[in-house]
């Protein structure tokens, strides 16, 4: 069955085609989003379909296993949520939202296909597909000037560009070195050579690429300006998807190098460190929300390099949980933003004053996503926390996670920033309560729900992420 | 891990420890359905007493002669660590969940007109809450204990800036970060401690031995959290802030509970599993807590504000329990322990008080409320009885748990009782301020030249206390002159496991010596010595 192995990816080319069909005829409006939102149901189907799929094609380059099915899983199924998030498109211009659906689309073909891929240039070429859909995409905003979208569309294409140079050279050290361009190759090979300075070298450089996808120090610079730039419905998109499949392609690549700690974790460690440091340093001090949560993911990205740099099992394991919940309460804070944002303006704290009164739903599920940001249980964020630095600090790296620990409790002010200006302030201010559609609030209860329960209750997907790295092992 | 040889299990007919933790939950969860007012001020109330019945049997069916945790239930909850839900109580965490079912139904009851906004939020938070601290004192693994700790820093929060004063914007902030910040170590020593033992279940972490420099970064890393919470000397300054902003029912829980939660931590944490390093450490937390008690003391005798004035007389009070529990005898941990339910009761009671005459003046300067002698006589009495109660009146609770404190002070060291004297003559003096102010007319006379009118119609527009109000002050004076005249019953619980930690104490750190808190004063003083002449 070998349609099996594929079929998310099938599903998603199907729908790619579809929207692009649709874009033809012109079909907008709640006929387009729903084609979306069928089309996302329907891959999200898929991956659950496929999920115990395994098998290698395309002359080895492509490998479906746990790992992969994984991501797919939740590669699909935040882009559902983001279609069910953002039906209305009120940061899109009328004759955009055709494309919108399509390049996000095709964005997510790419990074489905990346969580198989299992040689260096697949790798390139799937990473390749799902930026430039989005180089697009950035400068799709509804508004009078468009100055700060174009910036922002430009800036993602250099940056972008530069990552992929910088990665093609480091994966021009990594051939030399093993003379093979397959993982499962490179990786028997690598583990003795990783003190060697090439080979230190070539990693770093190599994983640029996915330093960029995934905000984390030195690649992150872009970041604020593109959240700032883009629409709240892009920004959300770029927020979430593009780090699933980074983490995933991360997760692979440093496995590769074993579980040793050697020169290169220790060029991890200070990347991780300043990653963290950097980002909550530069968000306390934040006026735009979007800034501010692009600040904030260079400091996620800063915790989840300490669980890739452990290289065991649990803290591998713990990446993919801590991605899954990092998604869950960035979708809080961006329906937040969505929603109080009618017409896809930027938010600043100041329109989050007294919106506990305005809408207690919104403002609750802000908190809950601000809280578990902030690492306090019993949500996600906590457990995905706990469960990293527990895989550090079993390697022994105590003073990375006493650095964390500060770190966590830095961010802490700023998150809290947020629930202040929803819960303390504005009271003597005339607000008018927003009104919001029944899907929005059970979207809201739904969001507050799973970052509780997958908090409270992490077996189920940490076993799913722990069987799907012991096989990288 | 052979778990279940600190543990008997549950024997009632229904989970106790669980229940008690899930009919609140679950209770707040239902409370959203009510749109009603009156109606969700009744469920609430129902909840909490349904909740205060149910953990009853912990004090009727508790085993006396068992140091062992008792109602313990055990189950599976996250295998990949090893992780158990597993909960259960002693002698000193039985008294502290009880304490904690008890207070909460007047968490309600006072807010009964105080709260006019959002009501339906603030019945679910305050439910959470309770949850929450239910959580705290159960807990038998360390990471089931610092979900709730830190879980409990969200309805708190919400409490303080939803339903606070003026300035509950800084207080709520503050309230969160301070505390906050002092957990992050708690996790880092709770996560520490697996890799070194491979378990997180509290009672098998207090049978390991750490080397001397192990203990001591635990210690230190554990004891930070709890002296932030209890509030301890100079990790004070988030309380007052909290306690004046918060609406009455967050001041009887942080009051009441949350503080209680610091010394908990001491005597679950530290001690047992930092012997050496407590033992090491004793001269300096002695010296801090007599700082606490007589710098708290202090600031209480200058306060204008009553609450702020009751919020630095808990810095004092708790001193005392920090004190005893550093004493490291029995009669000191024993004290420490009533201590800290008598604060309960009383600083609860007090904050109650001053909630209601907020409610009838809108003011909680002392100034404005004075003379309420003539006007008001049924509250003035019972104010009268808390405020005796705090400053340890014989025959009232606090006199036996500070007289147990300062016996095992003087068996730890002279110079120690000597030192501790002070504050519980400072407690006399700053609440006989207070209580005469209020009562009689205030002999300065320029009290109230600003709002002559509203201070002279005191009469007209103040009524005495109403039946609700009334029944919850006398319940809260009844316990106040139980435990006051008839202790035995509460210290007869803690018995056998305070003697238990003592136990471990002494095999764990070698016997303490009997002079140490002398030596801590000798040390301290070579130490300011030292940085005089730096």
């Amino acid at each position: 069955m070998q349609v099996m192995l594929i079929l998310p990816e099938l599903v998603l080319i199907i729908m790619v085609l579809v929207l692009f069909a649709a874009s033809l005829k012109k079909i907008q409006g709640v006929a387009l989003s729903n084609i979306a939102i069928v089309g996302a149901l329907l891959t999200l189907v898929a991956t659950v379909l496929s999920c115990s799929a395994s098998g290698t094609l395309f002359a080895e380059a492509y490998q479906i296993d746990g790992l992969s099915q994984l991501i797919k899983f939740l590669l699909c199924g935040t882009l559902f949520l983001i279609f069910i998030m953002c039906r209305s498109l009120s940061g899109i211009e009328e004759e955009m939202q055709n494309e919108f659906y399509l390049f996000l689309s095709l964005s997510s073909l790419g990074l489905v296909m990346m969580s198989s891929a299992v040689e260096l240039l697949t790798i390139l070429v799937c990473l390749e597909i799902s930026s430039y859909a989005l180089y697009v995409v950035i400068s799709f905003r509804r508004g009078e000037g468009r100055r700060s979208e174009v910036e922002a569309a430009v800036k993602y294409v250099l940056f972008g560009a530069a990552a992929t140079g910088i990665s093609l050279f480091g994966l021009s050290y990594i051939f030399g070195l093993t003379h093979t361009t397959y993982l499962n190759e490179i990786s028997a090979q690598l583990p003795k050579m990783m003190d060697q300075p090439m080979a230190v070298i070539g990693m770093v450089l190599m994983l640029c690429s996915f330093f960029y996808k995934l905000a984390m120090f030195p690649m992150h610079a872009w970041t604020p300006d593109i959240y700032q730039g883009a629409s709240n419905e892009t920004t959300t998109f770029i927020a979430t998807l593009p780090k699933i499949g980074a983490a995933a392609l991360l997760i692979r690549l440093v496995s590769m190098t074993g579980s040793g700690i050697s020169e290169f974790t220790w060029v991890l460690v200070v990347l991780a460190v300043l990653s963290m440091t950097y980002g909550n340093l530069a968000a306390l001090v934040q006026d735009d929300i979007k800034r501010l949560l692009a600040y904030s993911s260079i400091a996620h990205a800063g915790y989840m390099m300490i669980g890739l740099l452990s290289g065991n099992q649990l803290g591998m394991a713990a990446v993919i949980y801590y991605i899954a919940g990092y998604v869950l309460m960035n979708l809080a804070c961006f329906l937040v933003i969505y929603y109080i944002a009618p017409r896809g303006e930027n938010i600043t704290f100041a329109d989050l004053k007294g919106l506990y009164r305005r809408s207690p739903v919104l403002a609750f599920t802000l908190a809950v996503g601000a809280f578990g940001m902030a690492g306090i249980p019993p949500t996600v964020g906590f457990t995905g926390k706990f469960i990293i630095f527990t895989g550090a600090l079993e390697k022994g790296f105590y003073g990375l996670v006493v650095i964390a620990m500060v770190n966590a409790a830095i961010s802490a002010f700023y998150y809290l920033k947020m629930a202040r200006a929803v819960y303390c302030q504005g009271d003597e201010d005339e607000l008018q309560s927003l009104q919001l559609g029944f899907g929005v609030k059970v979207f809201g209860a739904f969001l507050i729900i799973a970052i509780i329960l997958v908090g409270i209750m992490p077996q189920g997907l940490m076993n799913l992420a722990d069987q799907a790295v012991a096989a990288l092992l | 891990m052979h778990m279940e040889k600190y543990l008997i299990l549950n024997t009632l007919s229904y989970p106790i420890l669980s229940m008690i933790l899930m009919v609140p939950l679950v209770g707040a969860l239902i409370s959203l359905l009510i749109k009603d007012e009156q109606r969700l001020k009744i469920f609430g109330l129902l909840v909490t007493l349904v909740t205060l019945v149910l953990s009853l049997p912990l004090f009727t069916c508790f085993d006396l002669h068992t140091a062992k945790y008792q109602f313990a239930e055990l189950r599976a909850w996250f295998p990949l660590l090893k992780l158990n839900y597993v909960v259960g109580v002693d002698g000193i965490s039985v008294l502290l969940v009880l304490l904690t079912t008890f207070i909460m139904p007047f968490c309600i009851l006072c807010s009964w007109r105080y709260i006019n906004k959002r009501l339906g939020a603030f019945i679910f938070v305050t439910l959470v809450m309770e949850a929450a601290m239910i959580g705290v004192f159960i807990s038998l693994n360390t990471v089931l204990f610092y979900i709730f700790w830190e879980a409990m820093l969200i309805p708190m929060f919400l409490l303080i800036a939803i339903w606070g004063g003026a300035r509950k914007d800084y207080a709520s902030i503050k309230f969160f970060l301070y505390t906050l910040c002092g957990s992050v170590f708690l996790l880092v020593a709770i996560v520490a401690l697996y890799i070194k033992t491979g378990t997180f279940f509290i009672p098998a972490l207090m049978d390991q031995e750490y080397s001397f420099a192990y203990q001591m970064w635990i210690f230190l890393a554990c004891a930070l959290a709890f002296a932030i919470k209890i509030p301890m000397y100079p990790f004070h300054t988030w309380l007052p802030a909290a306690h004046v902003e918060a609406p009455t029912a967050g001041s009887v829980i942080l009051a009441s509970v949350l503080l209680k939660m610091g010394g908990y931590g001491f005597l679950r944490f530290c001690l047992p599993m930092a012997p050496a390093a407590t033992i090491y450490c004793m001269p300096y937390l002695i010296a801090l807590s007599l700082i606490s008690i007589i710098f708290g003391g202090y600031l209480a005798l200058g306060q204008t504000d009553i609450k702020k004035l009751i919020a630095y007389s808990s810095v004092g009070h708790m001193g005392f329990v920090t004190l005893g529990i550093f004493l490291l005898n029995d009669q000191g941990l024993k004290g420490a322990i009533l201590q800290m339910i008598n604060h309960g009761i009383t600083t609860g009671g007090l904050f109650i008080m001053v909630g209601m005459i907020y409610e009838r003046t809108h003011s909680r300067e002392i100034a404005d409320n004075s003379a309420l002698g003539m006007v008001i006589p049924i509250y003035v009495t019972f104010l009268g009885i808390f405020c005796l109660s705090s400053l340890a009146f014989p025959g009232t609770n606090s006199f036996v748990g500070e007289f147990l404190v300062l016996l095992g002070a003087f068996k730890r060291s002279t110079l120690v009782g000597f030192l501790a004297i002070p504050g519980a003559i400072l407690a006399a003096a700053y609440m006989l301020r207070l209580l005469q102010r209020m009562v009689w007319h205030d002999s300065d006379g320029h009290a109230h030249h600003h709002d002559e009118n509203e201070a002279d119609d005191h009469s007209h527009v103040l009524t005495d206390l109403s039946f609700r109000e009334l029944s919850m002050v006398v319940v809260l004076t009844f316990f106040v002159f139980w435990i006051g005249l008839y202790p035995a019953p509460l210290l007869n619980i803690m018995d056998a496991s305070v003697t238990h930690l003592l136990g471990q104490i002494s095999v764990g750190g070698a016997v303490a010596d009997p002079h140490a808190g002398h030596h801590a004063l000798l040390e301290l003083g070579s130490w300011i010595k030292q940085v005089m002449t730096f």
